[in-house]
């Protein structure tokens, strides 16, 4: 798109932001009785809804058991008012099912599934408003989803995207970044150990900026866990505050 | 149909080899199997060979409207097929998770990174676009398709040409090969994946994964780049952890190999433009007299010979000698030994047995077992889960020691034998289906010896018989001559 100008000479994107800026996250857990675990996250214009179901006995096909560890189901889907133009979205298309795995390949690397054999963990994210960086806003909804669910995790699994414009990295992109045809790298990561559960890149990058990529994306991560670890442990204070501990 | 399952050993014996190194092929751990790119006769017709595996890429264009909202593009469209002819795992019609993975990846490995001028398929702005459909067909799996996938699709799309237009304001021609040449498409770069497979947790690393390797691998990165040194795709895939330095280790191998298998497919393109510019038969019709995709050839590959005597010679030194002694032999009953056990095999052997290993063993131990017979301390065991039907104990006197028994004895002495033999393999096997399939093997086999062998004696009793009758005939013959003789 001509005219778009995605990094200003002063430095401001196009929604006014810094290169390295994340989005305002707003995050709330324990949005459904009905489900083991929920939660709602806002990252700017992106809004996204998780809920977990589980450990329970397996569903469906009994083969799919396994003995020493639980299965994880996973199922991603958009809202069709999502996007500007509506867009009636059949589950079973090929960009919602790669996104399925890419969340269940996620979750397999960070729950404790051999505390639980013989079950199943059903992680069902719905993307309600979509502004760029959808996978992200979907893996931290499903992380505090998770927790709220009460199942270990070995460490919260923060997700940001990242580009690359004009020898400069930008964090966390707005739809019109994404699709302008840049440089997109979509990282989940483990911040303690610095553990990359997924990593997906997309669009012509020089190898020897990877480096930097990588390095901006880490950090916009690390920056997003702590802002996941205060939505926890501000919902603990409140739910043991209604308990009356 | 569900692909059979990995065995644990089979899966113990990879892990264990690529932990020291080695690969079932004897690759090394950033070594590609050898990359074949041939033509067929139509433009847009590549066939690869990666070691084994085996695609075919298909390059097809048609005349189309537009999308609305991108009206001066053409449109490129990517599918790959896994036909159940690649493998027993794949079955029509259900798209499987492989499938759907293997799709978005080409897709956008190819059409995300911008190889291909897409503007330039216009002809009609907003009502004529060209669009170049892709269909990659797996013909056989033994691992890495994406890598192959994508050497299969890119070459495809360099060799393809499509028809020549022409336009006459509102009119659109579309000319046929003989009328005018077809063109061919306009490719900026050629992205290329290159695929990662990690064992042990993200402590080992290997490059282009067979199919077994691939069973026993924790997840995959593939990495796609040009051979300008941009990425043009990564993809992390299986629930591995990767660390920062690790990719960008994979990057720089995957830089190397790129621009490795770039110069393959320029010479191949080139090959194919001198052969059909000479006007020879090119493509399919070459392949079947040069047997290339009908026949799954193995290259002639070099092997280290040097020194091999050497080290043939130090290993079997290396070996242990089999133990000379035998802490006291505990036989069922008196004249019968026992193999296996843990004990010393005190039975001698002097016929095949199926299983090579226990073979092997026992053949040391024939000569010690033939002086160790005859020591007394026979102690009787209480378990004997023996199937067989006749268990026929011999009596110490009858044990075998060379030139003293009738071929009868020593036949009916290994009968008992192999009978007493097998039992005690079947006894000191585990539960696993390898010992059942090979016990009952065992039983068929030992029966039809049994049979053979009684035959055989029927067959040396009469024998004996006949030459014991002609011997006195021949008494009878000369008794009357002698008498003859004597009147």
């Amino acid at each position: 798109m001509a005219g778009l100008e995605l990094l200003s000479d002063q430095g401001y994107r196009l929604d006014g932001r810094k290169a390295t800026e994340l989005r305002k996250v707003q995050a709330r857990m324990g949005v459904f009785a009905q489900a083991d675990g929920s939660a709602y996250i806002e990252q700017g214009n992106t809004k996204a809804l998780a809920v977990v179901y589980g450990p329970h006995e397996v569903r469906g096909s009994r083969s799919r058991t396994l003995n020493d560890r639980a299965v994880i189901n996973c199922q991603y889907s958009m809202a069709t008012f999502s996007t500007s133009e509506r867009k009636r979205r059949p589950h079973g298309d090929r960009k919602s099912t790669e996104m399925s795995l890419h969340l269940k390949q996620t979750f397999e690397a960070a729950v404790l599934t051999n505390l639980y054999p013989r079950s199943q963990i059903d992680i069902y994210v719905k993307i309600l408003q979509s502004d760029g960086g959808n996978y992200s806003a979907g893996v931290n909804a499903a992380t505090l989803a998770v927790i709220d669910a009460g199942i270990p995790l070995r460490d919260y699994v923060c997700a940001c995207t990242a580009g690359f414009v004009d020898e400069t990295p930008l964090t966390d992109l707005c739809h019109a970044e994404e699709s302008g045809g840049g440089t997109s790298l979509a990282m989940a990561l483990l911040p303690r150990g610095g553990h990359i559960a997924l990593l997906q890149m997309d669009a012509r990058l020089h190898q020897d900026h990877l480096e930097t990529l990588m390095e901006a994306a880490m950090t916009a991560c690390k920056s997003i866990s702590k802002v996941l670890d205060q939505v926890v442990r501000q919902h603990l204070q409140e739910v043991s505050a209604l308990t009356g501990e | 149909m569900k692909d059979t399952p990995l065995s644990n050993c089979e899966r113990d014996f990879l892990l264990n080899a690529i932990g020291e190194k080695r690969r079932l092929d004897g690759r090394q751990t950033y070594d590609y199997r050898n990359i074949k790119i041939s033509f067929g006769t139509d433009y847009g017709c590549c066939f690869v060979d990666l070691g084994k595996t085996k695609v075919m890429a298909q390059v097809s264009c048609e005349l189309i409207t537009p999308k609305e909202n991108r009206p001066n593009d053409g449109i490129m469209f990517f599918n790959i097929e896994l036909s159940p002819m690649a493998s027993p795992a794949f079955e029509t019609g259900r798209q499987s998770e492989l499938l759907v993975k293997l799709n978005r990846q080409l897709e956008r490995c190819l059409r995300n990174s911008k190889c291909i001028d897409v503007e330039s398929l216009c002809v009609v702005s907003g009502e004529k676009v060209w669009q170049i459909r892709v269909d990659v067909h797996l013909l056989n799996h033994d691992g890495n398709l994406m890598d192959a996938a994508s050497i299969a699709a890119i070459a495809a799309l360099s060799h393809c040409r499509r028809p020549d237009v022409g336009i006459l304001g509102e009119d659109v021609t579309v000319y046929s090969p003989e009328e005018r040449d077809p063109i061919p498409l306009s490719i900026y770069h050629m992205p290329i994946s290159v695929s990662f497979a990690f064992f042990q947790q993200g402590t080992y690393l290997l490059v282009d994964p067979c199919d077994r390797e691939e069973r026993v691998m924790d997840g995959l990165l593939m990495i796609a780049m040009n051979k300008h040194r941009e990425i043009c795709s990564i993809q992390s895939s299986g629930g591995i952890m990767l660390l920062k330095d690790q990719v960008l280790r994979c990057s720089k191998i995957a830089s190397v190999k790129v621009s490795e298998i770039t110069e393959l497919i320029n010479k191949a393109l080139e090959n194919d433009k001198k052969v059909r510019k000479a006007g020879g038969r090119c493509g399919f019709a070459q392949s079947m007299p040069q047997e290339r995709i009908t026949a799954l050839k193995a290259d002639v590959s070099p092997v280290e010979m040097a020194g091999i005597k050497e080290n043939a010679n130090e290993i079997v030194q290396r070996a242990e000698a089999p133990s000379q002694s035998v802490p006291s032999p505990v036989l069922p009953a008196p004249g019968t030994g026992q193999v296996g056990e843990g004990l010393q095999t005190s039975w001698g052997l002097e016929e095949k047995e199926e299983e090579e290993e226990e073979e092997e063993e026992e053949e040391e131990d024939v000569q010690h077992v033939v002086e160790e017979q005859g020591r007394g301390d026979v102690v009787l065991i209480s378990d004997s889960d023996s199937e067989e039907e006749e268990v026929v104990i011999l009596n110490q006197e009858a044990l075998p020691t060379k030139g003293t028994l009738s071929k009868q004895q020593r036949a009916a002495d290994s009968k008992q034998q192999r009978a007493a033999d097998s039992k005690q393999q079947r006894a000191a096997d585990s539960k696993q289906q390898r010992a059942a399939d090979s016990k009952q093997q065992r039983a068929a086999d030992s029966k039809q010896q049994r049979a053979a062998d009684s035959k055989q004696q029927r067959a040396a009793d009469s024998k004996q018989q006949r030459a014991a009758d002609s011997k006195q005939q021949r008494a009878a013959d000369s008794k009357p001559q002698q008498k003859n003789k004597k009147q």
